[in-house]
């Protein structure tokens, strides 16, 4: 392992130490593998997301798998996430039309949002959505929904025109918009859809890396922790302006979803 | 972008490329969530939901029921009491009436009543004033003929004629007398 390897909160340098800041880099969103399978490296990314996906189901299990008509407080907070997302995103953005969607929407937000959390939460600290894999497995998923709704809803002909010939505009102009029109739903959408939520994850965990490890390399001398302090307080700052924007980010994400549902659904006449 | 890309992707495990462990792992992870959420829990808690709704439902209706009942008591009552009043007014204007018609049968009566019996006493008073009358003639008769005999020193032969000159002498006096014996009886009625 290089020197430029060096995970920066494994250094124990300091201000006034002769050594340089260990500054967060990509090296920060990689992980030693904590074992090996054949090819398969299984690192704490993984670990995280095992964990993130049965602590999902535990407690929606605990919470829906007996319901109660009158519920407990495990269930009410459940039924509220649940409402949020079938009343507020499904009922909201696709109308009635949306019922059937409600599961994927609902995993998709919970999904998203645990694995964000995963940024603040101590000792795991790292958002799994910031590791590109997990957003663009998302994103597969909602472009394979969103083409096959498209296609079953208006058939072949009218799903391509459902994707690429938007209705009522003078007949010229769609020599220049069918294209555009491709490449921005066909192609573009499910791109947009993963780096918007990895890199809103990937920017995060490195504004709150900055200024944690500043805070711990500039601890030590008295200068220096007159330097760490406002630095501490940005980090816990930025801590809660990280859990509105994980939050936000899996809101957007099941919103978008919606959208390119309800569209694929509503322009079938 | 795509030199971007590039450039990321020269370095090995580039962030800008999917890792395919993490693929594999992010797409059982979301299919183990999805099957859930479809399979079991959302069906279990929309049942739920529904159930909930409908208990709320039936429990609004169950006090529609309820009220409706209530109002439907309380009209019988009052249909009721506003019959017993009327009820309770005609046998009081009934009562009223029987009353009226008894006092004036009772006064009807005692009219009657009072007349017999003024009629007896009036019968009675006749009856006695003849009997007076009577006995006063015999004795005035007999104090007469006394006085006449002890007078003329002899006693009158002819009886007869001495009884009808009595008798004549008396019919006068009585004749004067009746004059004030009838208003007599008007101001004892």
């Amino acid at each position: 392992m290089s020197n430029e390897e060096v995970l920066a909160f494994e250094t124990d340098c300091h201000l006034f130490q002769d050594c340089g800041f260990p500054a967060p880099s990509v090296w920060s969103f990689l992980f030693e593998p904590i074992f090996t399978v054949g090819p398969i490296e299984f690192n704490k990314i993984m670990l995280l997301a095992l964990l993130g996906t049965a602590l999902i189901l535990t407690f929606f299990w605990a919470a829906f798998a007996n319901p109660k008509v009158v519920p407990g407080k495990l269930q009410m907070v459940a039924e509220a996430g649940y409402d949020f997302v079938r009343r507020g995103v499904a009922r909201e953005i696709m109308g009635k039309k949306g019922e059937p969607f409600v599961p994927l929407l609902v995993s998709l937000f919970f999904f998203v949002w645990v694995m964000n959390i995963w940024a603040v939460i101590p000792f795991a600290q790292f958002p799994v959505t910031s590791a590109i894999a997990f957003p663009a497995v998302l994103a597969a998923v909602v472009w394979v929904t969103y083409m096959t709704v498209t296609f079953r809803t208006n058939g072949f002909v009218g799903g391509i025109r459902n994707l690429c010939v938007p209705s009522g505009l003078p007949k010229p102009i769609y020599v220049i918009l069918t294209p555009i029109e491709f490449f921005s739903n066909v192609i573009l959408r499910p791109f947009t859809l993963t780096v918007r939520l990895f890199a809103n994850m990937f920017a995060g965990h490195l504004l709150l890396l900055l200024f944690i490890t500043a805070t711990w390399y500039m601890l030590g001398t008295l200068g220096g922790t007159l330097y760490a302090i406002p630095a501490f307080v940005f980090a816990l700052i930025l801590t809660g302006f990280e859990l509105f924007i994980q939050a936000l980010q899996a809101y957007v994400f099941v919103v978008l979803t919606a959208n390119y549902l309800s569209q694929a659904l509503e322009e079938a006449h | 972008m795509i030199e971007m890309i590039e450039l990321a992707a020269s370095e090995p495990n580039s962030p800008l490329l999917p890792v395919w462990p993490e693929v594999g792992i992010g797409l059982i992870c979301f299919g183990i969530i999805f099957f859930a959420f479809y399979k079991k829990l959302l069906p279990n808690i929309n049942k739920t939901l529904d159930e909930r709704r409908e208990s709320i439902e039936g429990g609004i209706e169950k006090a529609e029921s309820i009220q409706a009942e209530a109002r439907q008591t309380l009209d019988s009552y009052k249909e009721l009491l506003a019959e017993a009043r009327h009820e309770a007014a005609r046998l009081r204007q009934e009562a009223q009436e029987q009353g009226a018609s008894l006092i004036a049968e009772m006064r009807a009566e005692g009219q009657r009543q009072r007349e017999e019996i003024i009629a007896a006493g009036h019968t009675q008073i006749a009856a006695d004033r003849r009997q007076a009358t009577e006995q006063l003639r015999q004795d005035v008769g007999q104090l007469a003929i006394e006085l006449a005999g002890r007078l003329v020193g002899e006693s009158l032969e002819d009886h007869a004629r001495q009884s009808r000159t009595i008798d004549r002498f008396l019919d006068e006096l009585e004749e004067q007398a009746d004059g004030p014996v009838p208003s007599r009886t008007e101001a004892g009625r």
